[in-house]
């Protein structure tokens, strides 16, 4: 996937712009938050339950070698396959090894954040293999050629009306007067044309939100049911999952679900939660005949070891993008690659180097809101604050922000001249201020007053008045 | 003990003036020294303090962090308490300065010593002065917006609110999300100005939605950035720090206004 992270400034002040946007942003804003602070309310444990899961993920990070092990010896024992990928270019290839095996032309996708960073629909495509989406939001979004633009609801950046009219752009072989007005029609179309997609697919690709270390299995949840096509109806199942979505044990995947789909979109359990375990068995009644499994480190295994490995935890729900203020504001495109919000600030220069996404852990107010609703409880301001020393440390920060800091901090460490300089600021500011005590031009802080007026100080410094008064105003 | 018996000693409290609050509004030290020698404290103002460092903690500058942050330590750690008029430059010091030193042992301990004993001044005067009101008059119509630091790293919520109530003559209205951020985010407002602006412009529509004559928060960073907009939009909204009108110090202009 192309990425636009350098170009982050000029992709927000976009979305800012983009009325339509906006409007869907708001839905983020409302829905998302209220369901999940309505569904922590109705369980009094919820903080024991993400202590816990926490405690089940920093096990398996500290022993992610020996789990691997495990995983892999049971799903050979299932009769699958697993192929190990160090890198996305890696991973694409296995994919197409597969296809080739199998003279597949046409596989049906279930959502996974992986595919998108190994940007597989692009690469099948360029080998005359068609891929097919069969989230919603994924065909949506595939339809308009674009991006998703949040992990767990991939158009989220766009209204009914922009899907109604894609559809009718689409699927021209329906009659143009059909009712498209409910968003169950609308579903309802898609499942129509999806349906013969299923059937017609050779392979299907899912991701996996945990890999059963104990029994070698892998499992989605989702709320659309399409996964459970996706990997049941064609010959071939391929999992693309990368290292860190290990669990030990069937009881600890229960566990973290409990929080997951709570601090996603509110729900006590998604619609289905789907476990799969090797290729079909002879009693079966279904299930495909061959069962992959791509485990993709691309970067992680580094991280395991660096300050940044608590950002393995993540469970990709979706919760610190819903209660960021910067990405109600701007959505997720604007981020320029595959992981948007709070973890994408602090996962994506991880994969794809600080040099180019250097914008999105400084894009940030602190306020702490992602890191209170995690269900992994993982300090995300903390490591993008990491990022930014590293920035620092590198000279990659911009040179006037250097300077500004480095004579500031020159003062501050020398108390009496601090004491002149801002008592001469403090007055001047002070006249520039006027009766109206505010300042609506100020060199220098354009950034300020561009959209908001600074106020002015009344004079004299606290510590000159506290001086001359000897602490009485 | 009770901290404002008579007989024992006064509490030695050092206030953290801050360096906003320093250099735009004196008024919230003189305040801040009110509201803690109201409740019994002897008040000091050491005179080294420039500001706790986080520009530059925010910024990626390690170096120059732990340098004042050493300074801010070497001058403060004598007190009883420490005590700012800030969520986010008390958070600095009681979480961050912890986490800052935690390589380097002799200074960790001088960190978490200091940590232990600073306060946000509400968290202050409520959790350990105990105090359940102050004697103050204000006939208005209130808003109280939770900035981020204090509320989410101090636990700063009820403190304030518990104060204002005493307060006679105030009316305390709650906004619509008064505990989303304003988008000040210190140089982030100037550095994504324009995303700073929609998150300002989000919430100042809340402030006005809910038609206070007052608007009162306890960090001078975030009160500048939601004053600085209102005016920008022309509002009749007056700002004030919590501690001005806790303390009854209404005198001075209010932020960014005139009367
Ligand atoms: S970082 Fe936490 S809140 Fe964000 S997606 Fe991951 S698990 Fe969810």
């Amino acid at each position: 996937m192309e990425i636009n992270s350098p170009q982050f400034k000029l992709n927000a002040k976009t979305a800012l712009g983009d009325k339509q946007l906006q409007g869907a942003l708001g839905h983020v804003r409302e829905n998302f938050t209220g369901k999940r602070a309505k569904a922590r309310a109705q369980l009094p444990q919820f903080d024991d339950l993400r202590q816990n899961a926490r405690a089940i993920k920093d096990h398996v990070l500290e022993h992610l070698d020996v789990y691997l092990e495990l995983y892999e010896q049971k799903v050979l024992e299932s009769g699958g396959m697993v192929h190990w990928a160090r890198d996305a270019q890696e991973a694409r290839g296995i994919v197409l090894d597969i296809c080739r095996k199998t003279n597949a032309k046409t596989v049906t996708k279930g959502k996974s954040m992986i595919s998108e960073e190994i940007g597989l629909n692009e690469f099948l495509q360029d080998n005359d293999i068609e891929p097919i989406e069969t989230d919603l939001g994924e065909y949506i979004i595939q339809l308009r050629g674009e991006n998703p633009s949040h992990i767990i609801a991939p158009a989220v950046h766009l209204n009914m009306d922009q899907v109604r009219e894609e559809f009718r752009k689409a699927h021209t072989h329906l009659p143009d007067n059909r009712p498209l007005n409910e968003p169950q029609s609308l579903l309802s179309e898609a499942r129509g044309i999806l349906r013969e997609k299923f059937l017609a697919a050779d392979i299907g690709i899912t991701g996996a939100n945990f890999l059963v270390a104990e029994t070698g299995t892998s499992v989605i949840v989702t709320n659309e049911g399409n996964g459970d096509l996706t990997q049941t109806l064609p010959r071939v199942h391929v999992v693309l999952a990368s290292i860190e979505k290990i669990v030990p044990t069937l009881e600890d995947m229960a566990q973290i679900t409990r929080v997951l789909a709570r601090s996603a979109t509110g729900q006590e359990i998604t619609v289905y939660t789907t476990l799969s375990t090797g290729p079909r068995r002879k009693l079966d009644v279904d299930g495909p005949e061959e069962y992959h499994v791509i485990l993709l480190d691309n970067g992680r295994s580094k991280m395991l070891g660096n300050e940044f490995s608590q950002m393995l935890r993540c469970i990709r729900c979706g919760a610190c993008l819903n209660h960021c203020p910067v990405y109600q504001a701007i959505g997720g495109h604007a981020y320029g690659w595959v992981y948007p919000g709070p973890m994408g600030a602090v996962l994506t220069p991880n994969l794809i180097g600080i040099d180019k996404a250097g914008h999105l852990p400084n894009a940030s107010t602190f306020c702490g809101r992602c890191e209170a609703v995690c269900p992994m409880l993982i300090p995300l301001p903390k490591m993008m604050r990491s990022w930014r020393e590293k920035e620092f440390e590198r000279h990659l920060s911009p040179y006037s922000q250097r300077r500004g800091i480095a004579l500031w901090a020159w003062m501050a460490k020398r108390p009496k001249i601090y004491r002149f300089v801002t008592s001469i600021a403090a007055r001047c500011l002070s006249v520039i201020g006027g009766a109206n005590k505010q300042i609506n031009r100020l060199p220098m802080a354009g950034g300020w007053t561009a959209h908001r007026a600074l106020p002015a100080p009344h004079g004299a410094t606290f510590m000159a008045l506290y001086n001359r008064q000897k602490g009485r105003r | 003990m009770d901290p404002t018996s008579t007989q024992a000693p006064p509490v030695q409290v050092a206030l953290f003036v801050t360096c906003l609050v320093d250099i735009f509004r004196p008024t919230i030290g003189f305040a801040s020294i009110k509201l803690l020698e109201d409740a019994g404290c002897e008040v000091h103002v050491p005179k080294v303090q420039t500001c706790c460092g986080q520009p530059a903690w925010n910024s990626g500058d390690r170096e120059n962090t732990l340098e004042i942050a050493k300074q801010v330590i070497a001058a403060f750690e004598e007190y009883d308490y420490i005590v700012a008029p800030s969520g986010s430059c008390a958070g600095m010091i009681k979480v961050h300065y912890p986490e800052l030193f935690e390589k380097i042992p002799d200074w960790h301990e001088r960190a978490l010593k200091l940590s232990a004993k600073t306060y946000e001044i509400t968290g202050f005067l409520i959790d350990i002065l105990e105090v359940s009101k102050v004697n103050a008059k204000h006939k208005a119509k209130v808003s109280y917006h939770d900035s981020c630091a204090g509320l989410r790293e101090l636990g700063i919520s009820k403190q304030p609110r518990k104060l204002l109530k005493s307060v006679e003559g105030l009316d305390l209205v709650e906004m619509k999300d008064c505990e989303i951020c304003c988008g000040f985010g210190g140089t982030f407002a100037v550095k994504y100005s324009d995303i700073s602006n929609s998150i300002v412009s989000e919430k100042t529509a809340n402030i006005v939605a809910t038609d206070p004559d007052l608007l009162l928060a306890g960090d001078l960073g975030c009160l500048m950035n939601m004053a600085g907009k209102l005016k920008r939009q022309g509002s009749k909204i007056k700002v004030r720090h919590v501690v001005e009108v806790l303390a009854g110090l209404n005198d001075d202009k209010p932020i960014a206004g005139r009367d």
